[in-house]
């Protein structure tokens, strides 16, 4: 007999303050307990005859990931227990609304939705570095926080009971013997039983931008195994064939993230954070341009040949696939120095030959004033920016990078070393490489860019030096 | 509470030592020896009055094959290195050492815990928790929550669930939060002897209120055992197998 939960009740310490949310798997209520400050939330399954078998298993799930997660797109496990026959989990209550409502005012704009997605790809970013693919992504568990002070909105993964965990055992690997995940954003390697490619989750994300640009679902919401299994041979819509007005980027971008093929869309979350953010680098593609679905007879072939396509996608994921680092290289364009530049060429060649999947950031400060306004335009009238962009461009060409690996960024600042950690910050770049320069009398006054940036990077930082000169750090 | 957890020690030292270390700085309340504390190392007398003084503290230690083959008569069933080494092992205990030995229990049940050292089911015919099948056995056999098991030397994690067991290689050193409404079968792993590819010791902490199971790894000296086996006359075999691992 399940416990009757009422207000003023006091379980395992904790006190029922007010029920939240009677939802079909879980009771959600507030509650406090005096060793645990801040807003709290304890969620309780249903339990009992009739309860869905992965209700039961998907709480069970939970209570092992939470404690495992950490950092700021989760929220903080407090407790978890049972009280007589009633399983309980208390976590942090997180401010916000998740974006299920955004639903209702969709078609959004496309900027609004990029936005979005950059946030909700940088929280599956830490996820999937965490080792962890959360399998449920849509709308209502993703939960917007908004901006504190001195800090930025950012979004919050919820209910990870149909999530997979590398380093913990799976409980619905092969409990069941229906695809785990929700019937409009299950990923196709998902629907035919594959739990542990992050890149699930960027299909899943996929279909929640789609919905949210376009209004519509890019599969509908089909219930059953075969419903399921037809976004493997049947693509959608094109986004800008139902809104004509969604720049090409963007449905580059939406499109990527729905290829069948997980080896077909971005490699991790945060390549797809960064052309989200980025849209005027996206490079584009047919994707971009296409106006309507594929003609019946590509969709018949795709069709025949569904069950060797199926077990392809059914094979599981080998490695661990969020090991596509984002390079970025600092380069001085005001102190040209040959020999530096080719030290930079070689280990920037070395980092990337090594990581096939890697990309590269490539990126230069412009000084700006401390005080007081900076004219974009230079006595000639020219744009210092793109002049600074073409010889980006020119850096990088002996390199000889295919144009979808490499991107442009001129940051303007005062500050180099800050703009450079800041960029590293949120562009969430794995690897620094910048070269460091010779003695000189500013530097002796100002300090060096290059140990700041090793001594604050978010991530690692290689200083590349010429051999056998002697330089300052 | 905090349990530290040893199987098949395997009468290697260093590798005992090595553990306890690394499970003393973790901190712990409890000893738990899951069997074969002697066979194949050269160090069976001292690790065996380890054992003896570790449980007048308070460990739990039950028997393994080894232990019971080197207590009474040799283990007829065993390889021939094996049975060579028993009789090498039984020479360097005293009666007193050998009389401890036949006296462990074959299992023991704390709590939601029971520690045995083949399986649940037929824990006197030393059959192997090597695959799902067997764990489905053992688990079917106990009503414990967790069931804590040696004689297989590679670590593992296996769980009940509906139809077969499922089983769950551990990644060393990470905590795992293990599900209450479960059961569950660990094998930390051999202590002296691992048999994964692996060289280093294994053990496992368990912290019973959180109720999270940590597997881990420690690197030791394995070429000084090795060359202790050596110079004892043991097998060159099983000085060999514990550099790589096998």
């Amino acid at each position: 007999m399940p416990v009757k939960l009422a207000q003023g009740m006091q379980l395992d310490g904790f006190e029922l303050l007010a029920p939240l949310h009677q939802g079909g798997m879980a009771t959600l209520w507030r509650v406090a307990h005096p060793d645990h400050p801040g807003p709290l939330l304890m969620k309780l399954p249903r339990i009992g005859y009739g309860e869905a078998a992965t209700q039961i298993v998907g709480f069970e799930v939970e209570r092992m990931l939470m404690p495992v997660l950490a950092g700021p797109h989760v929220p903080r496990f407090v407790a978890s227990g049972d009280f007589e026959d009633q399983p309980w989990l208390v976590m942090e209550q997180v401010p916000g609304d998740t974006l299920r409502p955004l639903l209702e005012q969709a078609p959004l704009p496309a900027e609004r939705v990029a936005a979005l997605g950059a946030l909700a790809a940088t929280a599956l970013q830490d996820l999937h570095r965490q080792g962890a693919v959360h399998l449920d992504v849509k709308p209502s568990n993703l939960l917007l926080r908004p901006a504190e002070t001195g800090g930025e909105a950012r979004i919050v993964l919820i209910d990870f009971g149909l999530s997979h965990h590398q380093h913990l055992p799976d409980l619905l690997a092969e409990q069941f013997h229906v695809p785990i995940g929700t019937g409009p954003y299950i990923a196709p390697e998902q629907v035919l039983g594959v739990r542990n490619d992050p890149r699930s989750d960027l299909f899943a994300l996929g279909v929640t931008l789609y919905h949210l640009a376009t209004g519509e679902r890019p599969f509908g919401n089909p219930t059953g195994e075969g419903g399921l299994k037809r976004r493997l041979y049947r693509d959608p819509p094109p986004p800008r064939a139902l809104k004509p007005d969604l720049p090409r980027w963007l449905q580059e971008i939406v499109l990527r993230c729905l290829e069948v093929d997980p080896d077909a869309r971005y490699p991790t979350a945060a390549q797809l954070a960064f052309d989200l953010r980025h849209p005027e680098q996206v490079p584009l593609t047919e994707r971009a341009g296409r106006t309507r679905r594929d003609g019946r007879l590509a969709v018949a072939r795709r069709w025949f040949g569904r069950y060797t396509r199926e077990r392809a996608l059914a094979a599981p994921a080998t490695q661990h696939l969020a090991q596509a680092p984002l390079l970025m290289v600092a380069i001085d364009l005001k102190h040209e120095d040959p020999a530096l530049c080719r030290a930079l060429h070689e280990s920037v060649q070395r980092a990337l030959q090594t990581t096939p999947g890697a990309r590269l950031a490539c990126v230069t400060v412009m000084r700006t004033a401390r005080i007081g306004m900076d004219s974009n335009l230079d006595a000639a009238g020219r744009n210092r920016h793109v002049k600074r962009l073409v010889a980006l461009r020119d850096w990088v060409r002996p390199l000889q990078l295919d144009e979808h690996r490499v991107t442009f960024h001129v940051l303007e600042a005062h500050d180099p070393a800050e703009a450079l950690v800041e960029y590293a910050r949120t562009a969430d770049v794995d690897h620094i490489l910048l070269g460091a320069r010779g003695l000189t009398g500013v530097r002796r006054m100002l300090g060096s860019v290059s140990a700041r940036v090793v001594a604050e990077a978010p991530c690692t930082a290689t200083v590349v030096r010429v051999r056998g000169e002697p330089q300052a750090p | 509470m905090r349990i530290a957890l040893l199987a098949d020690l395997h009468a290697n030292r260093d590798a005992v030592e090595a553990c306890l270390r690394k499970l003393d700085k973790a901190g712990h309340d409890q000893l738990v020896l899951l069997g074969d504390l002697v066979g194949y190392g050269p160090d069976p007398s001292w690790v065996v009055d380890f054992a003896r003084e570790a449980q007048a503290s308070g460990a739990v230690v039950v028997r393994g094959n080894h232990d019971e083959a080197v207590a009474t008569a040799a283990g007829e069933r065993m390889h021939a290195s094996a049975r060579f080494g028993v009789d090498w092992t039984r020479a360097q205990l005293t009666e007193a050492q050998r009389a401890w030995l036949r006296e462990l229990p074959l299992s023991v049940r704390e709590e939601d815990r029971l520690y045995v050292h083949a399986n649940a089911h037929a824990p006197a015919s030393w059959g192997y928790v090597n695959s799902r099948l067997a764990a489905t056995h053992s688990l079917a056999a106990t009503d414990a929550w967790l069931t804590f098991c040696g004689h297989e030397h590679a670590p593992a994690l296996y769980h009940g669930q509906a139809g077969q067991a499922a089983c769950f290689t551990p990644q060393p050193g990470f905590a795992m939060p293990l599900a209450p409404a479960r059961r569950w079968l660990a094998i930390p792993g051999a202590c002296g002897q691992p048999r994964d590819g692996n060289p280093a010791a294994a053990c496992a902490l368990l912290d019973t209120r959180a109720r999270s199971l940590t597997f881990l790894r420690v690197p030791y000296d394995h070429d000084a055992v090795a060359a202790r086996i050596l110079a004892a006359g043991l097998p060159a075999e099983l000085a060999r197998r514990l550099a790589g691992g096998q």
